[in-house]
């Protein structure tokens, strides 16, 4: 079996380069990519995008080379390029640390793809509590526009294109991309039905690519070292390194780089550092809270979008949070649960309605005043959610509840009969 | 029409065109797909999740996505029924249950899919999670608001941004929090709502309701007339919800739900307490109640008296726009058969005179030429002197639509009207300059090649003429004139020009000038120049104000034109009617509106006869008509309320009102309509045809009808463009005339191919100045107008609550730099003097007025704008010119 190390490649200039001086991105080779990319025809920068199998980062997966061709191909002219940084998963902190640490590789992929697919705007949608990462992308898209490598005739080509920092408002929704395009257009951030998709029907109903910060960072490397160096990384299927944001109860919570398809065990137990006084994994909620709850039999999984799939979870966003046995399955699912009825949009009734009807039969199970049917009313609830709710939001809240369910069923049930246990006990008081 | 899709819903092929939503192609194949955020007239929303079908496996929302080739559409299967049953409970998890009072209970969409999926009981029902307390809203006069009955479809949000224009309502807060809301959940008072109430039309459960029906009957007791609004020329077909002879609520509107406030809300006055019950007849300084006897004997042996003494010109009749078409052919039948004089008018003389002076000179015919349904496929429109949103809502609101799909709008107007904001040009002339930029439009299209050639050679004369004299308008002189900036000027001309269906409304702003008829006429030469008449969604369309003054002109209530507009110097015509009536028809064209009055001072006209007319607030000048009407020997009117006019009678006649009885009404696209009967009228109050017809009677003409269809059908034996129409076509829907025999469809738009008159004619018209500039002594520019919430003179609206709390008194809009210059602030008690007259009212300090100009709401009898008014005439067509006089202004002491 092969070993996993630590591999930084999105992460190489982090920590080793003021962040807010271009010169040092440039030292570094900073912008080799975008100078290749227009040596080269659009096509043929996205034809290497495809060629090296990059995914999509912001948990879908979906093949990026893909998305980028269909907007080249579109057969209207104004066509836009927006980043996706309104990182709000819980338990998720890489597109933050890609920002703050080396803005200008999230620049340059983002110009790369704005040659690629012929647009000639593009808007970074932050996060609005990220006040750090939009400082710096700003100053950074200055010291970019002052270099020529932003603005008009970008690099001596015939190439022009403008970057725009745009902050959200604290909605977790707008992370999904077409809340954040209508939030972008100064509507109220509510996700459109899809179909169309953004890559038809985008920004201002122009053809858009939506790319999450960490899927544009891998681009310059990819067009300096190129398709086949890329796939060397990572799995046949899931090429490249991916971001691991550790969070929970490990000795050393953190942000790690390997690459794709490493066992959730190494991230655990090397790369975090193991649990902290010796204590038993009780559950690892994997790609955040619309992830999906792994129990301690299942650590060896490869961390890869097809290994996740495979035994009904996903890769997300990456995250990865330990809970412990002193831990309570009841009240971590409560908490999640209360994020999303606390995130939901109110848009749709499924999950406008569905994530406070979860919270109120959660609660029955907690209290164990429920009977066994409760149970079951949580599944039918997630059912109708998952196949009729609007957005993605509402859709993926059937994966921690069902998994929680299928795997910790017994901690459910001795709740039902004995009400709650001395953790939750103690967490309801902070609830109240 | 596009391509078509076939496809497969439940088995059934059905054939749609590309485009169409898998929802309204499964209506099309009679298979009803439940959902409750969707309504055929707005955006698809796709929210409530209801109308999910399968597709291949896969769920599509119906009415959000479309329909295409080779689809195979479930609509009904295991999965989805389930779905749908729990997705309601979800909905009723937190509904209250209050059926057993709701306004709704038997109308409300939740309920029936309730009753449909068999929803006993409910699984989710919890306290847990019940909505707070929300307490129901009545912060306006007219619409309530319960928060928890509201399931967030998002419909009454739609309806007021896209159909109204007005956003006043969205969405708030989030997730279970979401609730519809104003800004700052403000009262809708204070938002700038019209209250058109589109959002309570369209809400599919008791969320949104009508204040004024709560507890006054359940819909299956309520009894259900379709008839015609009674207020303006959009003539929206609208049903009565009736129960004990009262009006519960109102329903129907243009496109089914489409009204306003008034139509909606403002019938309440049909059940008013002061209307007139008995007649009335004059004793000292009062009056006394009188039987229909002794009244009628009074009315006909003082008018035999006076007819005898003085001949029959000394006698002269005001007819209605609020009356019937059958009750104005009655009474000008009675004035030129009965009485034998050609002093009939009515109050189109006041606002649409130089439209048909105007129209039958340049088309052959006076009427709107095109519909209002035409109006959404037009790819510019020009809108001037109307300031359509408050006095035409319902044509606003499809001039909105239009400009929604992509029309190029062009508001010409010295007053911000609501519609200049959805404008691309607002170009704001000096009042009274129409002439000139008009002029100016047609020099631009001209030098710049813009105008249609082939329809100017081929359908036209008199160009060469018409060419010459606007040459000298040029955008530099035009802007000397007008004030319009010369290059405005000449963008939104060329929009215009270049438009491919270019459509004008117009209305009083552009007649009520002494140039009225030059101004209607430089407007038809400017449609003509560019090809604008004939055709679908083009056209000169000017905006009838009143329900039915359309069709008081058609059975002509004028001085010089007999039924149908048919030429009283014709002696044809005349042998024509003389035959039909049995007397000699007068030849010599009677007085209009403001020469009766003229000639009543003069001793010239001896008694009137007024049929629901308010002239001692309508008409110019109003210490003039008072004078005049007190120096009558004898005056009768018939009206449904006592009114300012009422006050000079000597018998005053009880009638019946648009609610109580049958007819007909022709709205501005000429459109006739059944009015139905629908509750009885109050005390012993009469339609006025069968008044008409017992007074006829009375003075030696015999007049008996069976009744309206009666009437009617007399009406289509005389006048060919009423020809055609008859109650029981009526039966189905409206028809627009001309409808010359009984298979003719009716004609949406005229003149095509042909205008009426043969070829349409230019008429070279030059600018000249309104009969009164501002001076020094009077340094400010008058102009008036109507508000949304009252209508005319107030005689219905001033009685109904609610719109009288919103607007209760006149008001003057004074631009803030004037305003500052005069020492007046908002909220200020100031007099407004004119030569004629000084009126007190409030100042409302406003850019929506242009510096130099004040605007004064014409409808307050208390304080009338027409006491300053001008009562100078356009030569042709006898209008006076309300909208331009001089007035000054001054702080009065507080």
């Amino acid at each position: 079996m092969k070993a996993f190390a630590e591999k930084k490649v999105l992460l190489s200039n982090v920590g080793a380069i003021d962040p807010e001086r271009i010169e040092d991105y440039l030292d570094r080779g900073g912008y080799e990519g975008l100078r290749a990319a227009l040596k080269r025809s659009p096509a043929e920068v996205v034809g290497e995008i495809k060629e090296s199998r990059l995914r999509g980062r912001g948990g879908a997966g979906f093949p990026t080379g893909l998305k980028w061709e269909l907007v080249l191909k579109s057969r209207a002219k104004t066509r836009y390029v927006v980043c996706n940084a309104d990182e709000g998963e819980p338990g998720t902190f890489k597109d933050r640390v890609l920002m703050e640490g080396d803005p200008h590789r999230l620049i340059e992929g983002m110009t790369i793809c704005g040659y690629a697919v012929g647009a000639k705007r593009g808007f970074i949608y932050v996060r609005g509590e990220y006040a750090l990462s939009i400082r710096r992308l700003e100053r950074a898209i200055s010291q970019a526009r002052q270099r020529g490598l932003l603005g008009r005739k970008i690099l001596g080509s015939d190439f022009s294109f403008d970057l725009e920092v745009r902050a959200g408002a604290g909605a977790y929704v707008c992370g999904e991309e077409t809340a954040l395009l209508e939030s972008l257009e100064g509507k109220r951030g509510w996700p459109r039905i899809r179909p169309p998709f953004p890559v038809d029907y985008g920004f201002r109903g122009k053809p858009t690519v939506v790319n999450n910060v960490e899927t544009l960072a891998n681009v310059p490397e990819i067009m300096c070292r190129g398709a086949a160096w890329y796939r060397t990384l990572g799995t046949g299927d899931s090429p490249g390194t991916k971001l691991y944001p550790l969070s929970g109860a490990l000795n050393r919570p953190r942000l790690v780089e390997a690459e794709m398809g490493v066992p959730l065990r190494t991230l655990i137990y090397d790369f975090g550092g193991g649990l902290p006084g010796g204590r038993e994994l009780k559950g690892v909620l994997v790609g955040g809270a619309a992830g999906a709850f792994l129990a301690p039999e299942e650590l060896d999984v490869p961390m890869d979008f097809k290994s996740l799939w495979e035994i009904g979870a996903g890769l997300g966003s990456g995250a990865v949070l330990v809970f412990d046995e002193t831990a309570c399955v009841i009240d971590v699912l409560w908490s999640v649960l209360s994020f999303f009825a606390h995130e939901a949009c109110g848009q749709c009734t499924p999950c406008r309605v569905g994530t406070v009807i979860l919270l109120s039969l959660l609660e029955k199970v907690q209290n164990g005043s429920g009977d066994p049917a409760v149970l079951e009313k949580m599944l039918k609830v997630t059912h109708l959610m998952k196949v009729a709710s609007l957005c993605p939001l509402g859709q993926s809240v059937r994966l921690p509840v069902e998994t929680a369910l299928e795997k910790f069923r017994r901690e459910f049930e001795s709740h039902l009969k004995e009400g709650p246990c001395p953790q939750c006990k103690a967490t309801t008081e902070v609830h109240a | 029409m596009g391509k078509l899709v076939k496809l497969r819903i439940d088995g059934r092929e059905v054939e749609v065109p590309e485009g169409t939503t898998i929802l309204a192609a499964a209506a099309a194949a009679g298979i009803e797909i439940p959902h409750l955020c969707h309504h055929p007239e707005l955006s698809p929303a796709g929210i409530c999740r209801l109308c999910l079908v399968e597709v291949d496996g896969r769920l599509l929302t119906a009415c959000y996505h479309r329909a295409a080739e080779g689809m195979e559409v479930h609509t009904d299967t295991d999965r989805l029924r389930r779905l749908r049953r729990l997705n309601l409970e979800l909905i009723l998890s937190d509904h209250p249950l209050d059926c057993l009072v709701c306004e709704r209970n038997g109308t409300c969409e939740l309920q029936r899919y309730a009753y449909e999926f068999g929803l006993e009981g409910n699984r989710f029902r919890g306290p847990d999670y019940d909505r707070q307390e929300l307490p129901a809203r009545e912060d306006n006069p007219f619409i309530r608001y319960e928060p928890e009955k509201c399931i967030l479809c998002g419909r009454c949000v739609r309806a007021c941004e896209e159909v109204q224009g007005r956003g006043v309502l969205d969405f708030a807060s989030r997730g279970f929090s979401t609730r519809i809301s104003t800004g700052l959940d403000r009262a809708l008072t204070e938002v700038n709502c019209e209250l058109c109430g589109q959002c309570l039309a369209v809400c599919p459960t008791g969320a949104l309701t009508e204040r004024a029906r709560r507890f006054r009957g359940r819909e299956w007791e309520l009894r259900r007339v379709d008839t015609v609004c009674p207020f303006c020329g959009c003539g929206c077909r609208i049903t009565l919800h009736i129960k004990d002879d009262r009006i519960v609520r109102v329903s129907g509107g243009y496109r089914g739900f489409r009204l306003c406030v008034k139509g909606r809300f403002g019938l309440s006055f049909v059940h008013r307490e002061d209307r007139l019950r008995t007649p009335l007849v004059r004793e000292g300084s009062g009056f006394r109640e009188a039987s229909w006897e002794e009244a009628l004997d009074l009315v006909a042996e003082r008018l035999l008296t006076i007819k005898g003494r003085y001949g029959p010109d000394a006698i002269a009749g005001l007819s209605s726009a609020k009356c019937t078409n059958e009750e104005n052919y009655l009474f000008q039948k009675l004035m030129r058969a009965a009485i034998g004089t050609n002093n009939v008018d009515h109050c189109a003389r006041l606002c649409h005179a130089p439209t048909v002076a105007g129209l039958v000179a340049a088309f052959g015919s006076g009427a709107m030429t095109n519909s209002i349904d035409e109006i959404v496929d037009a790819d510019c429109i020009l809108v001037t002197g109307s300031n359509t949103t408050e006095a035409h809502p319902v044509i606003a609101q499809e001039i909105l639509r239009a400009v929604r799909r992509g029309a190029t709008l062009i508001v010409v107007d010295p007053r911000l009207i609501e519609l200049a904001e959805h404008a691309r040009f607002h170009l704001r002339q000096r009042p009274g300059t129409d002439v000139a930029w008009i002029n100016g439009f047609c020099h631009v299209i001209l030098k710049e090649g813009l105008w249609d050639r082939d329809f100017v050679r081929e359908r036209c004369e008199n160009f060469e003429e018409f060419a010459e004299v606007v040459e000298r308008y040029t955008p530099e002189n035009v802007e000397g004139i007008t004030g319009i900036p010369a290059d405005a000027l000449v963008e939104a001309a060329r929009a215009f020009g270049k438009a491919e269906r270019g459509m004008i409304f117009y209305s009083m702003g552009l007649t009520q000038h002494t140039t009225g008829t030059d101004n209607v006429l430089a407007i038809a030469n400017l449609a003509m120049l560019t090809g604008n008449v004939g055709r679908r969604s083009t056209g000169v369309n000017p905006l009838r104000g009143q329900n039915n003054v359309q069709g008081a002109c058609d059975l002509a209530a004028l001085p010089n034109v007999l039924p149908g507009y048919q030429k009283l110097a014709d002696p044809e015509v005349r042998g024509k009617f003389e035959r039909a009536w049995g007397v000699k028809v007068p030849e010599r064209p009677g007085l209009t509106v403001v020469e009766m009055f003229q000639a009543a001072l003069e001793g010239k006209v001896r008694a009137m006869v007024i049929m629901g007319e308010n002239p001692m607030v309508s008409d110019p000048d109003i210490s003039h008509v008072a004078e005049a009407l007190e120096r009558l020997e004898f005056l009768v009117v018939i009206d449904i309320f006592p009114n300012e006019t009422t006050r000079f009678a000597d018998v005053i006649l009880p009638a019946a009102s648009f609610a109580e009885k049958d007819g007909t009404f022709t709205n501005t696209e000429r459109r006739v309509r059944r009015v139905r009967r629908a509750v009885p009228p109050p005390g012993v109050a009469k339609p006025d045809w069968e008044i008409i017809c017992e007074l006829a009677t009375r003075l030696g003409y015999p007049m008996s009808y069976s009744g309206p269809a009666e009437i009617m059908d007399e009406i289509a034996s005389l006048a060919p463009i009423y020809g055609g129409i008859s109650y029981g076509r009526l039966e189905s829907g409206g028809l627009q005339w001309p409808c010359t025999d009984p298979d003719h469809p009716g004609t949406p738009f005229l003149h095509e191919g042909r205008f009426v008159r043969g070829k349409g004619r230019f008429h070279p018209v030059e600018y000249r100045d309104p009969a009164e500039l501002p001076d020094p002594e009077y340094p400010l520019t008058l102009t008036t107008g109507r508000v949304r919430w009252h209508f005319h003179s107030r005689t219905m609206t001033g009685r109904v609550a609610g719109l009288q709390e919103l607007v209760p008194e006149a008001y003057v809009e004074v631009n803030p730099r004037d305003a500052a210059r005069l020492g007046i602030g908002d909220g200020d008690r100031v007099r407004v003097s004119s030569r004629r007259g000084s009126i007190t009212v409030t100042a409302v300090v406003t850019a929506r007025v242009p510096e130099g100009t004040v605007f004064i709401p014409f409808h307050f009898g208390e304080a009338a704008a027409n006491a300053l008014t001008n009562p100078t005439l356009d030569p042709r067509s006898k209008i006076p010119e309300f909208k331009v006089c001089a007035v000054r202004i001054e702080p009065v002491g507080k």
